[in-house]
């Protein structure tokens, strides 16, 4: 039990966070601007290498260094949407989809260029992990990303439910149309979204890279269980994003644990292909989400 | 001697060339006349390279084989497993937006390519397939072989473009754009939109898988590092978004225009110091990517704009006044 607790359920709630931040953003923009913004995971591994620049400079704990990636994020996201995606919104959402295709590869070749391909770590040495009640050993790490996960998911919903920037932002999410003509200001809510989405996306991704290391394609490869995630949650509701990143971490993560027998129930290496399978069979059975997102 | 060499450069060039056309072809179905995004373009490539690998070689015992197939019923075998990968992403994706299929087509490619690189008795993982064979081996013998090759490529291309041509012009082809272009109005004529777009989707994987098998008998060994699959999917959609989506003329000369771009920078980076070589391949990358936006705002219609063809009516006594 307490080992199952210590190496299957904090590293998946830790993987949790790391998709639930992601997939706000990507929740929040589907929602908001319509289309599914592929170039959301090379957002976070562009957020990661800003801080790792800032780390090479500044001595400190990498997590204090999180805002210069999230200035670098944000920056880039309100840059690509002015430059790239605006100028398309008159068209079919498929354009702006394509386009962020295109984005990510630029996202990324611009990683590779300015910081190369190889892996990189922020610290090196093991840190001692922390031992609570004698039995529970939890990485330091995985308890800053669960509990800044936390405190940010109780901000989010303050600035949603209690804002008048967050408000306008649900309304829009829940009727374009109508938030419209009420008056609403669409651009104020769009650059909204770009924002919180994007620092959301650097706070993902530095975690994403202190748990394991950074390579260009780290966020690449979180984009499948993030876009799961947002379905999970149901499109347009970023906390329900948020349980939907954490039901995919913890779905991914446990469905390695040798629940019968002695083997893992499915191949470690297979993780990425449980997250896959809880989207296919969303998108079959409740493809509105677990807590009634919009179907668009 | 230099001559010699830049026909043999020509001839490789021209053979992927043809394989990037029947990718491309294959995307104008899905895209160009069906409106549908496929982000995984290369997991069906990659299914249809395995299949017809392991249905064309000698028995080995390191990965599932042995039949000995000859190379075209490898081909069709491609065909059909790529698009039953095809059929099954579609039958759950199509009902719901477009930005739907594409996250999920992602995912297939994704589950594909754990599946070859995990699945050591079907595709000796890593190691890769070795000693695949070529279609019509006997014909000629070392690099004049790829001469013969480069003559087997462009004929599957020129009969998935008749027929793919043919498809665009006939009632089926018709009713495609019309989804495509007006859902709403095409269902209020009386169309089954699901199973125009499956077809569609399937018959589209079904080309990608024939492209990837072709690459299989063309480098006669394959294995999961060999191609970076995002790179091939996004060739492969510049190339159809700059050659003219909706257009099959536009799809090949569109793949053989940026292709030829691609390679020929190649030669030129392949040059620099090492440092500099490696870097950059990541300014070609990012110059395509920056090329696919200028593409997407200012030349959407593409080198070659799609046409429709005229509606003709049957000759059956006077046309009606309209």
């Amino acid at each position: 039990m307490i080992e199952f607790i210590n190496f299957y359920l904090f590293p998946a709630l830790t993987i949790g966070s790391i998709y639930a931040l992601g997939a706000v953003g990507i929740s929040m923009i589907f929602g908001i601007l319509r289309f599914a913004h592929f170039a959301h995971g090379d957002l976070m591994t562009l957020g990661t290498y800003g801080i790792l620049a800032a780390a090479a400079i500044l001595p400190v704990n990498p997590l204090l260094l999180i805002p210069f990636g999230m200035v670098l994020t944000i920056v880039s996201a309100l840059l690509v949407d002015r430059l790239f995606y605006q100028p398309l919104r008159a068209l079919p959402t498929i354009y702006t989809v394509i386009s962020s295709f295109g984005i990510a590869l630029v996202f990324r070749s611009l990683v590779q260029l300015i910081w190369g391909s190889e892996n990189q770590v922020f610290s090196t040495g093991v840190k001692p992990p922390l031992v609570l009640f004698d039995t529970i050993r939890v990485s330091v790490l995985h308890l800053q990303a669960i509990v800044a996960t936390a405190i940010i998911a109780v901000l989010l919903h303050f600035f949603l439910s209690r804002t008048r920037t967050g408000r306008s932002m649900r309304a829009v999410a829940d009727d374009p149309e109508l938030a419209e003509v009420s008056g609403l200001d669409t651009a104020k809510v769009v650059r909204w979204t770009w924002i919180i989405g994007a620092a959301l996306a650097a706070i993902a991704g530095a975690f994403a890279a202190l748990n394991t290391s950074a390579h260009p394609n780290l966020g690449w490869n979180l984009l499948l269980p993030m876009f799961a995630a947002a379905i999970l949650g149901g499109i347009g509701k970023p906390m329900g994003a948020m349980a939907g990143g954490f039901l995919i971490g913890l779905a991914e993560e446990l469905s390695s644990y040798h629940w019968i027998g002695d083997d893992a129930l499915i191949s470690p290496s297979y993780k990425t292909a449980v997250a896959f399978i809880c989207m296919i069979a969303l998108l079959i059975f409740r493809p509105q989400g677990l807590f009634k997102g919009r179907l668009l | 001697m230099e001559l010699t060499g830049l026909f043999f450069y020509l001839v490789s060039l021209l053979i992927l060339g043809g394989i990037y056309a029947l990718l491309c072809l294959a995307l104008n179905i899905q895209w160009g006349m069906g409106g549908l995004f496929n982000a995984g373009i290369a997991g069906f490539y990659g299914v249809g390279a395995y299949s017809s690998a392991i249905l064309t070689t000698a028995a080995s015992s390191r990965h599932l084989g042995g039949y000995g197939l000859p190379v075209p019923l490898g081909l069709v075998g491609a065909a059909i497993l790529a698009g039953l990968a095809g059929w099954a992403v579609a039958k759950i994706c199509v009902r719901l937006k477009s930005d739907y299929l594409a996250m999920a087509s992602i995912g297939i490619a994704e589950i594909l390519r754990l599946v070859i690189v995990n699945e050591d008795w079907l595709t000796n993982g890593s190691l890769g397939v070795s000693r695949i064979p070529r279609p019509l081996g006997d014909l000629a013998t070392g690099r004049m072989s790829d001469v013969v090759f480069l003559g087997f490529v462009w004929l599957v291309v020129l009969l998935v473009f008749v027929a793919s041509s043919r498809l665009y012009d006939s009632p089926w082809g018709r009713s495609l754009r019309a989804i495509r272009d007006n859902e709403t109005s095409a269902a209020a004529a009386g169309k089954n939109i699901e199973k125009f777009r499956i077809q569609t989707f399937v018959i589209g994987c079904a080309v990608m898988g024939i492209a990837g098998g072709l690459s299989a008998h063309y480098f006669r060994f394959l294995s999961p590092t060999a191609t970076d699959p995002l790179l091939v999917t996004f060739l492969v959609w510049v190339m159809l978004m700059a050659g003219g989506s909706g257009n099959n003329k536009g799809a090949i000369l569109g793949a053989l225009a940026i292709w030829t771009l691609w390679s020929v920078t190649e030669i030129f980076t392949n040059r620099l110091p090492p440092e500099w070589a490696t870097r950059s391949s990541f300014i070609r990358m990012l110059l395509v990517g920056l090329l696919l936006q200028v593409v997407l705002q200012r030349f959407r219609a593409g080198l070659i704009p799609e046409k429709s063809p005229p509606v003709r009516f049957k000759e059956e006594g006077p046309e009606p006044d309209r």
